[in-house]
C-alpha cells in the first residue's frame, strides 16, 4: 500500500479494503469488509435495502470517514490521501447529480473546472464526452429537459471527464425504461472493454448484475455474505439457481429500522426515480 | 484520440498548478450561478418586487416624518442604501436552502467527490451569492434613480458598491450555509431563516439611524455586520454622505467576518453528505 508511492497498483488490484467498518452509534452499517477489485473489472455490489452498500460506497468515495479499517483506491488511502483518491475516481450517485438548471455542456464545464482540466483541453474533451454518450445534439439544452436515460448518460460523462481509474455507479439504471437501461449498460461495457476502466456498480436488478458483472459481492447486514463470479455464486445454491435464489438464500432481506430502509431514504430514492423517469 | 486518455491511468501531468486551480474552482461554482440566472432571468424580476415595495410604500410614508435621517439627507436617500443592503441580505440568507436542496438532489455529492478543496467550494458558493446580490444592486440603483435619489454615478463609487455587495452577500450566504449544515432540513431552515433575518435587519442602521435606538439595541447593532455594510454602501452609493465608521473599517469588518465564516463552513460542509 503505502510503499507503492505513486498510483502504481499491485497485482492489478485497484480497489482494496481491509476490515473496513463504519458505525453509527452502536449500529455497524459496514462491518469488517475486506474486498479486492482488479483493474478492468465490473464489480457488482448487491444486497437488501440497508445492507450497507451505500455506506460502503460513501467511504470509498471519501464522502464518509470510516470508523476503523482501511481502504485504498489506485494505491491511495481514502482517509490519508482523500484529494488524490478524488482525482482517481468518478462517482455517479443514485440521486440526481446533474444540475437541471444548466445545459449539458455547462454541467460538463463545471466538472472540467473543478477537476483542473486545462483550459485549452476543456472544450474538446467536453465535446468528445458528449458525442460518446450520444448527447451532442442536446448539448446546449437545459439538463432539466432531458429524459431519464439522457440524464444518466450526462452524469456518466461528467464523472468520466477527468479519466478516473475507478467509476462508482450507484443504482445507475434505477427508474429507467428497458431501452434506456440497455444503453447505460452498453456504455459501461464499452468503458471496460475499450478503456479498461474499473467499475463498482450497485443494482437491485439482479438479472443485470448477473449479465454484466465480472464479479459480485453480496452484502448483508454490513458484512460480506459471499463474493465470486455470478456462476460461482449460483453454483453454490444449486444447478439451476438464479441470482435471485442466491440473494434469498444468503441474505436476510428484512431491514425495517436500518438507514437505507428509512422513510427519509425511501422518499429520496423515489424522488430520484421520479426525476430520472 | 491519444492513447494515453483511453487507459485507466491517472493523468496528474495534465493538472494545472494548484493556486491557479483553486481560483478556477471558486470561479467554476460562481460561473454556474451566472449561467443559471441567464437561463432563468424571471427570478430577477420577482426578486425586484420587495425593494420596490420598501422604497415606494414604506419609504414614501416615512419620508414625511421629519428628522429620521441624520444630517439633513432626504429620508428616501437614507433608505435607498439600507434597502440595497437588505435586498442583498434577503437573497443571501436563504442561500442555505439551496445547499440543502442540492444535498437532497445529489449535486452536493458531486461537488464533494471532486478534488476541489472544501474551502474553494464554500468560497464559490459565497461568490455565487455575490453574483445574485449584484443583480439586486442593479435593480435598486434603477429604482433609486427613478425615485430621484441622489445617487453617485462616479465609477470609483460604483466599483466600491460592487465590492461591498459581494463581501456582504458572501458573509451572509456563508452564515446561511453554516445554519444549513446544522439544521439539515429545508423545513427547519425556513423557520430559522425568518427568525434570524428580522433581527439582522432591524438591529441595524438599514432603515433608521442607530442614534434613534435605545442603548441596548444600539449595542446589538454595533456587533451586527449589516450595520457596517449599510454604512459603507451609504457613503458609496449617495453623492454627499460620509461614512460613519470609515470605509476601511467597514470593509475590514466585513472581510474579517467573511473569512472566519468561510473557514467554519469549510469544516462543516462535507458533513452534509453523511
Amino acid at each position: 500500500m503505502s510503499e507503492q508511492g505513486q498510483s502504481t497498483v499491485r497485482d492489478g488490484v485497484v480497489v482494496e479494503t481491509k476490515a473496513l467498518t463504519r458505525k453509527f452509534g452502536n449500529f455497524a452499517a459496514v462491518d469488517d469488509v475486506s474486498l479486492r477489485v482488479k483493474q478492468g473489472e465490473i464489480f457488482g455490489l448487491i444486497g437488501p435495502n440497508g445492507a450497507g452498500k451505500s455506506t460502503l460506497i460513501k467511504m470509498l468515495t471519501t464522502l464518509l470517514p470510516s470508523t476503523s479499517g482501511s481502504a485504498t483506491i489506485a494505491g491511495f488511502d481514502v482517509i490519508l490521501q482523500p484529494a488524490e483518491v478524488r482525482r482517481h475516481i468518478g462517482y455517479v450517485p443514485q440521486l440526481l447529480s446533474a444540475d437541471g438548471s444548466l445545459t449539458g455542456f455547462e454541467n460538463l464545464l463545471l466538472s472540467a473546472r473543478l477537476y483542473g482540466i486545462p483550459r485549452r483541453e476543456r472544450r474538446e474533451r467536453i465535446e468528445r464526452a458528449l458525442a460518446r454518450m450520444g448527447l451532442a445534439e442536446v448539448a446546449h439544452h437545459l439538463a432539466g429537459q432531458y429524459s431519464g436515460g439522457m440524464l444518466r448518460r450526462l452524469e456518466i460523462a461528467q464523472s468520466l471527464l477527468h479519466r478516473p481509474a475507478v467509476l462508482f455507479l450507484d443504482e445507475p439504471t434505477v427508474g429507467l425504461d428497458p431501452a434506456a437501461r440497455e444503453t447505460v449498460w452498453q456504455r459501461v461495457l464499452e468503458l471496460r472493454d475499450r478503456f479498461r476502466r474499473t467499475m463498482i456498480v450497485t443494482s437491485h436488478h439482479l438479472e443485470e448484475i448477473n449479465e454484466f458483472c465480472d464479479r459480485i459481492a453480496m452484502i448483508d447486514r454490513g458484512r460480506i455474505a459471499a463474493t465470486g463470479t455470478p456462476v460461482e455464486l449460483k453454483s453454490r445454491v444449486g444447478p439451476d439457481a438464479t441470482l435471485d435464489d442466491v440473494f434469498m438464500r444468503l441474505t436476510t432481506a428484512t431491514s425495517e429500522t436500518e438507514a437505507e430502509g428509512s422513510y427519509g431514504a425511501v422518499r429520496r430514492n423515489r424522488q430520484a426515480e421520479r426525476r430520472h423517469g | 484520440m491519444a492513447q494515453s486518455d483511453v487507459t485507466g491511468r491517472p493523468n496528474a501531468d495534465t493538472v494545472e498548478a494548484s493556486t491557479d486551480n483553486y481560483l478556477t474552482q471558486v470561479f467554476a461554482v460562481a460561473a454556474a450561478e451566472v449561467q443559471k440566472l441567464y437561463h432563468d432571468p424571471i427570478e430577477l424580476l420577482t426578486r425586484a418586487v420587495q425593494p420596490v415595495l420598501w422604497l415606494m410604500l414604506f419609504g414614501e410614508v416615512m419620508a414625511r416624518v421629519r428628522g429620521v435621517a441624520p444630517g439633513g439627507i432626504p429620508y428616501l436617500d437614507f433608505l435607498a442604501a439600507g434597502i440595497l443592503a437588505q435586498s442583498a441580505l434577503f437573497v443571501a440568507i436563504f442561500y442555505g436552502i439551496s445547499a440543502i436542496w442540492e444535498r437532497d438532489l445529489g449535486i452536493l455529492q458531486r461537488y464533494l467527490v471532486s478534488p476541489a478543496p472544501r474551502s474553494a467550494l464554500v468560497a464559490g458558493k459565497a461568490m455565487s451569492a455575490g453574483v445574485r446580490g449584484l443583480s439586486q444592486t442593479f435593480i435598486v440603483y434603477l429604482l433609486a434613480l427613478l425615485l430621484g435619489v441622489g445617487v453617485s454615478l462616479d465609477p470609483f463609487h460604483i466599483s466600491g458598491v460592487v465590492a461591498v455587495i459581494i463581501l456582504g452577500s458572501a458573509l451572509f450566504s456563508t452564515l446561511s450555509l453554516i445554519i444549513a449544515c446544522i439544521v439539515k432540513t429545508r423545513e427547519r431552515f425556513m423557520g430559522i431563516g425568518q427568525v434570524i433575518t428580522m433581527p439582522i435587519f432591524f438591529a441595524s442602521n438599514a432603515i433608521y439611524p442607530l442614534s434613534l435606538m435605545p442603548n441596548w439595541l444600539r449595542g446589538v447593532s454595533h456587533i451586527n455586520p449589516l450595520t457596517y455594510e449599510v454604512d459603507a454602501l451609504r457613503a458609496l452609493m449617495l453623492a454627499n454622505v460620509e461614512s460613519e465608521y470609515g470605509l476601511i473599517f467597514d470593509t475590514s469588518v466585513l472581510a474579517g467576518v467573511t473569512i472566519l465564516l468561510v473557514a467554519i463552513a469549510s469544516k462543516m460542509y462535507a458533513r452534509m453528505a453523511y
